[in-house]
């Protein structure tokens, strides 16, 4: 861990001054990921700007019905905010299913959004990697890549293993899976003042720059991650599939949001992916495969396969493309019932 | 041989390593902060990118919080901040100005007697352990699930718990003693 | 006193936060060692730049190759005890890689987080060399071991007998198999660390270090650091009151030990180096194998042929052993057996031995192997071993000194309820879920070797008992204040047990589940030879009633020494001591095995695990949701420390079955699920319930204590169990470890 200085703000406006101060300043909320990184020298920032004393700390209704979560409340008090509980049971399940207690007491709204790829080769900084150090290569294409990605890279290149920009690293989080699902918008303000950004433009894929995650220009800052009044409380899931049952990172994951009639139809759907992309994964495609059709694993299969459409394994995870499908199918059927 | 041509240098009498890694800014180096562990405020001249962990076991001396990982990954440096468990390991020390940590050291002096906790002493019966190295962690957790007020059956146990990892594989006595407090 | 579930006796300083160790003793003056590894797999080192690791602030040395201290050149001197044939490992030797992420040079500094950010500041150029680390692709380069002083202890397979491929094809039934699995590492949850004490020389004198060391045994420790820098033995004093789990990582000195010790000599200050966890997988681990098995067996379920092949990986340097292929051709009945196990040199470090080394690697493929000639055969998995049972060793062509694996066939079945079971895969179902029960035999060795222990008799009656031994997580301290409590009549509270300090008798490094006997043993003599001491001095009272009493008369209990014939004569130890002048009694004893007698039989401890799983039948995830493990192994001295040394050993089988794994890519020759988030191991959630019996076993070949300790039995037998619930419940055999939700798709 590199030296830094670091500053407490207590405003919003003196938090975009210290960033902006020096060119290498990052925020830090739980710290979770940002000091896990520059412990094993993938990140080196030189001035740390704590958001944990911003008012941003709070979880408050919106007019349109929806919630506005903090972007420095903690993973832990927004699963376990009864708003959150009875509206969005499908994020507080989601929350839930990642990391550990204790990481949830830690972890911001705004930092989990940030979090970075688990690929091995992305965090051994002696390791050449395309996403750490753009144009070294991807050692992990033709190495270990048990956890990465089978869907949304740009698969030319990932055929050529000298390519010095394929990435096949996937975005870790649970929580932005669900978030994804419910079409959460994250606001940010920053120099250029304020936006807002749709979930589904939030993260990206590698395209020719996988050392970029997301949209988020530098020197902004999260201030609230905003759900709208859809929140799929009736029929909703988390599936979460991993190499052990608790504190483990998904290999594949779905979040299910279903409206349905009364005769079992139906009438909305939301389907995203953890596990198998650079961003979560969902597709209108798929979902509209489900409207207006009666809820049998033969639709839901469909809609898998469609979700999952072009699909490509690199060896160790190969074993993605049928287990997701197959996730996906569990998951629509855990969330009619 | 080569060595820095330093002199020797104790800890008081650190020079601040930041400024002279090239940095300019005023709030670099060593910095003056006070915590509050185990109801006793003490007052620190650290380096920010110090953690809390390292605080608690290189500078205070307080080394009943485990270092198992140093990332996050097996819950060994649990304590509680204002209550609730976290991993100290992950977090700057230079953050928790003005909060209340409690670890394992203060645990049993929280009890009226100022005899050991019935979670320690559950522990003991239990032989809730073999090493003994995930223990504290285990203990400070199992107290911050027990303030969480979430874990209702033994299932919520197991995966409220699941943020400690023992790798001599104590958990079904994990379980059965913390059953006998909550 | 023996036989009682006591607490432990080092509980206390455990959930307070105490108990310290080996980085936690904080001394004044003291300096942070931070290691470089290396980035390639193989090659040499052409340059290292650390001119702007130096320039920062408190940094005092950049340690490697070109300037560390002296080191001693031969072999011999960093043979520890259990060393394999070959040249051990040492750091900064030159300029040579023999691996990834190999040690090649210790940034120290005023503070810890200085000497982390130093440490990246270090560069090195490298002359790389192509790397070979592949073990499945090299098979063919397989060569036989050579063999070293520890194969006493871990025997590299006997001759043939009987002609085992000819029974083969003669057999009614036959079943073989390929099986892979893959290398794992220890990672107990301390980290390997070092705090190196330096004390300045007194004039003509060497410097003296007190190393405070994370070590399976103290005395290993300082074999290698007074060998290794040349420092009499009398100036290493290595000390290790508490380890946090090792599982057979401490059984060799680790390398932070030594670059600790050479840079406290360099710097003439203490230095303390503490590894990071991604740093836990540069050292030992267990190899990975490649075997193959053929059964061959009669209509009726006689077994009549058995090969075994093991294929092990090891390091250029050594020829790491362990015993894989022979249980194979003793756990049960054959006359036609042929074992064969060989090792693959490669770019990578020496492994190490590993809870249960070899025994859970051979037997989890041989029980895997039962398990499907049952089936061939058409018997219930537990009726066919019962039918191949022997109590005659063939392979050494001697009895058992004691095997009650008949009662853990038995016992087990019957508390897990085995004789519900419907034999045809995917027959049982919990509404959708697929069950599958199993089970599997487990063996390992119960050996003693010679250990020394001291007991005093203070002045005010309590004793204090001490041996150069370790606790793990053992239970060392309770088992041994139970016995020398136990043989002195004394309460618990009256005795203080200590161990883990080269000042202490001589006790031979914890490992192979043998420290509870051996140590135990020479608790026990001591205590009895403390014992005839205390007679002799109660004799020379005036009108003294013991003044003609031989030791057999007199028995220690209550705190007293009282007459066998009259228990009502008797003296308080107490009072004793003080005919003593004032000064405590003490004695310092050694335990020696009866060797002729032991070699008359086999000694092994027996086991039967039974497991039940849960598979969900679409997603292939498993759980373990029950385990019973039913343990043959002699006397109990305490069934609560007992219990979870069995409950640890099932859980490490669990997470070997299904969890652990060290994955190396070989493009680059290095582990990459270097930690703790990637390198699964159970977490509490993955916690089956878990039963654990001790059958009735006496055993008074093993050792006069009829001990045979506990640490490896647990985990033998379990992961096969697993593995054959698994088939069970899914019809799918999967021969490679662990068996991860991909190999059921
Ligand atoms: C062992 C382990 C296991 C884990 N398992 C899981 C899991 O199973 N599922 C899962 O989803 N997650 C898991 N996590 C990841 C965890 O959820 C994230 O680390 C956490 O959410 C990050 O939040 P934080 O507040 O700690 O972020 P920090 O580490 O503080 O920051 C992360 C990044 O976000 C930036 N940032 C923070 N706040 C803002 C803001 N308001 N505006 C702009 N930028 C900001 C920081 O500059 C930094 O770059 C795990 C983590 C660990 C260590
Ligand atoms: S997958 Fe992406 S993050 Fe991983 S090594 Fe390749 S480029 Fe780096
Ligand atoms: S040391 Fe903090 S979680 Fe492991
Ligand atoms: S008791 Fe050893 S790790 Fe838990």
């Amino acid at each position: 861990m590199n030296p830094f200085s670091y500053t407490r703000p207590e405003a919003v406006a003196d938090a975009l001054n210290d960033i902006g101060q020096q060119p290498n300043a990052k925020f830090i909320g739980g710290g979770t990921n940002l000091i896990d990184l520059m412990k094993v020298n993938v990140e080196h920032p030189t001035h740390l700007v704590d958001v944990n004393h911003l008012p941003l700390g709070d979880i408050t209704e919106l007019p349109d019905g929806g919630l506005r979560l903090g972007a420095s409340v903690t993973n832990a008090d927004t699963a376990w905010h009864p708003l959150v509980e009875e509206r969005y049971p499908l994020l507080s399940k989601t929350i839930l299913a990642g990391a550990s207690p204790q990481l949830r007491n830690m972890a911001t709204n705004g930092g989990n959004l940030f979090q970075r790829t688990r690929c091995y080769y992305f965090y051994d900084a002696q390791m050449s990697c395309n996403k750490r150090q753009p144009g070294s290569g991807c050692p992990a294409i033709n190495g270990y890549n048990r956890i990465h990605a089978i869907v949304g890279m740009d698969k030319a290149e990932c055929q050529n293993p000298n390519s010095k920009t394929a990435c096949i690293a996937t975005h870790p989080s649970d929580m932005c899976v669900a978030l994804a699902a419910l079409e959460a918008v994250v606001r940010v303000t920053g120099p250029n003042g304020d936006r807002s950004i749709p979930m589904a433009d939030f993260h990206r894929l590698p395209d020719t720059d996988p050392q970029r995650d997301n949209t988020l220009e530098p020197g902004e800052l999260v201030t609230s991650i905003d759900l709208p009044a859809k929140g799929f409380p009736k029929h909703f899931t988390y599936v979460k599939l991993r190499d052990r049952s608790s504190y483990a990172f998904a290999l594949v994951s779905v979040a299910v949001g279903l409206e349905m009639d009364d005769n079992g139809t139906i009438t909305e759907a939301r389907i995203a992916m953890g596990g198998v992309a650079h961003k979560p994964w969902r597709k209108s495609e798929a979902e509209q495969l489900l409207i207006g059709k009666p809820a049998t694993d033969e639709t839901f299969r469909a809609a898998a396969e469609s979700l999952l459409d072009g699909a490509v394994g690199f060896g160790h995870n190969t074993f993605k493309i049928e287990l997701g499908k197959r996730a996906i199918v569990r998951a629509l059927q855990e969330a009619i019932s | 041989m080569q060595t820095a041509t330093l002199p020797p240098k104790t800890k008081q009498t650190k020079t601040d390593p930041a400024s002279a890694a090239g940095l300019s800014n005023a709030n670099t180096g060593l910095r003056s902060f006070s915590l509050n562990v185990n109801g006793t405020e003490r007052t620190l001249n650290l380096a920010p990118w110090t953690t809390l962990l390292d605080a608690l076991r290189e500078y205070m001396d307080l080394t009943g919080t485990k270092k198992g990982c140093d990332h996050g990954q097996c819950g060994a440096c649990t304590v509680l901040v204002n209550g609730k468990r976290i991993n100290a390991c992950l977090s700057l020390a230079i953050m928790h100005e003005g909060n209340q940590i409690t670890t394992i050291e203060g645990i049993a002096n929280q009890t009226e007697t100022g005899g050991l906790h019935p979670l320690q002493q559950a522990f003991i019966e239990h032989d809730a352990f073999q090493c003994g190295y995930c223990t504290p962690g285990q203990i400070c957790s199992a107290i911050g699930m027990i303030n969480e007020g979430r874990a209702k059956t033994t299932d919520d146990i197991k995966e409220l718990m699941s943020g400690n990892l023992c790798r001599c594989g104590a958990y079904p006595h994990i379980i059965d003693a913390i059953k006998t407090v909550l | 006193m023996i036989g009682q579930p006591i607490s432990r006796v080092d509980g206390p300083a455990k959930v307070t936060g105490k108990a310290k160790f080996a980085a936690e003793f904080n001394v004044p003056n003291l300096t942070y060692g931070v290691v470089v590894t290396s980035a390639i797999a193989k090659g040499r080192i052409v340059g290292i730049d650390d001119r702007e690791a130096l320039a920062q602030p408190g940094v005092r040395m950049v340690m490697t190759h070109k300037n560390r201290p002296k080191l001693a050149r031969l072999d011999l001197n960093y043979k520890d005890q259990d060393a394999p044939a070959g040249s051990p490992f040492r750091p900064l030797q030159d300029d040579k890689i023999f691996y990834s992420t190999q040690p090649i040079a210790l940034v120290v500094a005023d503070t810890f987080e200085m000497a982390r950010y130093a440490a990246t500041l270090v560069k090195v150029a490298y002359h790389e060399e192509a790397h070979e680390t592949d073990l499945q692709a090299n098979l063919s380069e397989a060569h036989n071991p050579a063999a070293g002083p520890v194969n006493l202890f871990k025997p590299l397979p006997p001759k043939p007998r009987g002609n085992a491929q000819q029974a083969y094809m003669e057999a009614d039934k036959r079943v073989s198999g390929e099986f892979v699995h893959q290398a794992e590492h220890h990672n107990p949850m301390e980290m390997f660390a070092t705090t190196a004490v330096y004390e300045a020389p007194k004039r003509g004198e060497k410097p003296r270090l007190t190393i405070y060391d994370k070590t399976q045994g103290a005395p290993n420790s300082q074999l290698v650091v007074a060998n290794g820098l040349n420092l009499p033995f009398k100036n290493v004093r290595v000390i290790s009151p508490f380890i946090g789990g090792a599982f057979g990582s401490g059984l060799r000195p680790q390398y932070q030990l030594l670059l600790a010790s050479m840079a406290a000599l360099e710097l003439k200050q203490s230095v303390r180096v503490s590894l990071t966890r991604d740093q836990m997988f540069t050292m030992g681990f267990r190899p990975a194998t490649v075997q193959k098995i053929a059964l061959g067996a009669q209509a009726d379920g006689t077994l009549s042929s058995v090969y075994h092949q093991a294929i092990a990986e090891t390091s250029h340097r050594e020829d790491y052993t362990e015993t894989v292929v022979n249980w194979s051709g003793e756990l049960y009945k054959c006359d036609n057996v042929a074992l064969d196990y060989q090792l693959v040199s490669l770019d990578v470090y020496s492994p190490q031995d590993m809870r249960a080394p070899g025994g859970v690697t051979g037997v989890s493929v041989l029980e895997v192997a039962m398990d499907e000639m049952a089936y061939e055969v058409g018997m219930d998995p537990l009726e066919f071993r019962i039918k191949n049972f022997t109590s005659w060793d063939q392979t050494h062509d001697r009895p058992y000194s004691s095997k009650e694996i008949l009662a853990c066939y038995r016992e087990g079945a019957e508390r897990f309820g085995w004789a519900r079971r419907t034999p045809e895969p995917r027959s049982m179902r919990d509404g959708n879920v697929l069950v599958g029960w199993g089970m599997a035999s487990g063996v390992w060795m119960a050996d003693q070797i010679p250990a020394r222990a001291e007991a005093v008799l203070g002045v005010n009656g309590k004793l204090r008992v001490s041996s150069a031994t370790a606790d793990i997580g053992t239970g060392t301290y309770t088992i041994m204040t139970q016995i020398a409590a136990e043989t002195l009549g004394l309460p618990i509270d009256d005795v203080l047990f200590r161990l883990g300090d080269t000042d202490m008798p001589l006790a031979p490094i914890q490992g192979g589940s043998w420290t509870a006997a051996t140590v135990g043993n020479a608790v026990r003599v001591v205590c009895e030879d403390l014992g005839k001491k205390l007679l002799k001095l109660a004799a020379q009272m005036p009108d003294s009633p013991f003044k003609k009493a031989k030791s057999t008369d007199v028995q220690f209990v209550d705190s007293h020494m009282r007459l066998v014939g009259d228990p009502s004569v008797a003296i308080s130890l107490r009072d004793i001591v003080a005919l003593n002048g004032g000064k405590a009694v003490r004695e310092t004893s050694t335990s020696i095995p009866n060797m002729l007698k032991q070699s008359r039989y086999t000694r092994y401890t027996h086991s039967a695990i039974f497991a039940e799983v849960r598979v969900d039948p679409d997603l292939n995830v498993v759980t373990v949701s029950r385990l019973v493990g039913a343990v043959a192994a002699g006397r109990i001295i305490n069934p609560k420390t007992a219990r979870s040394q069995i409950i640890g050993g099932m859980v490490w089988g669990l997470s070997k079955a299904l969890h652990e794994e060290s994955v190396r890519d070989n493009n680059v020759g290095r582990f990459m699920n270097h930690n703790y988030a990637e390198y699964h191991i159970p977490v509490c959630k993955d916690t089956p319930d878990m039963d654990v019996i001790f059958v009735e076993e006496h055993d008074d070949v093993v050792n006069p204590m009829g001990i045979k300790g506990l640490g490896e039995i647990g985990q033998v037998g379990t992961p096969a169990a697993i593995a054959n619930a698994i088939f069970h419940a899914t019809g799918k055999r999967v021969h490679d470890l662990p068996i991860t939700l991909d190999k059921l798709l």
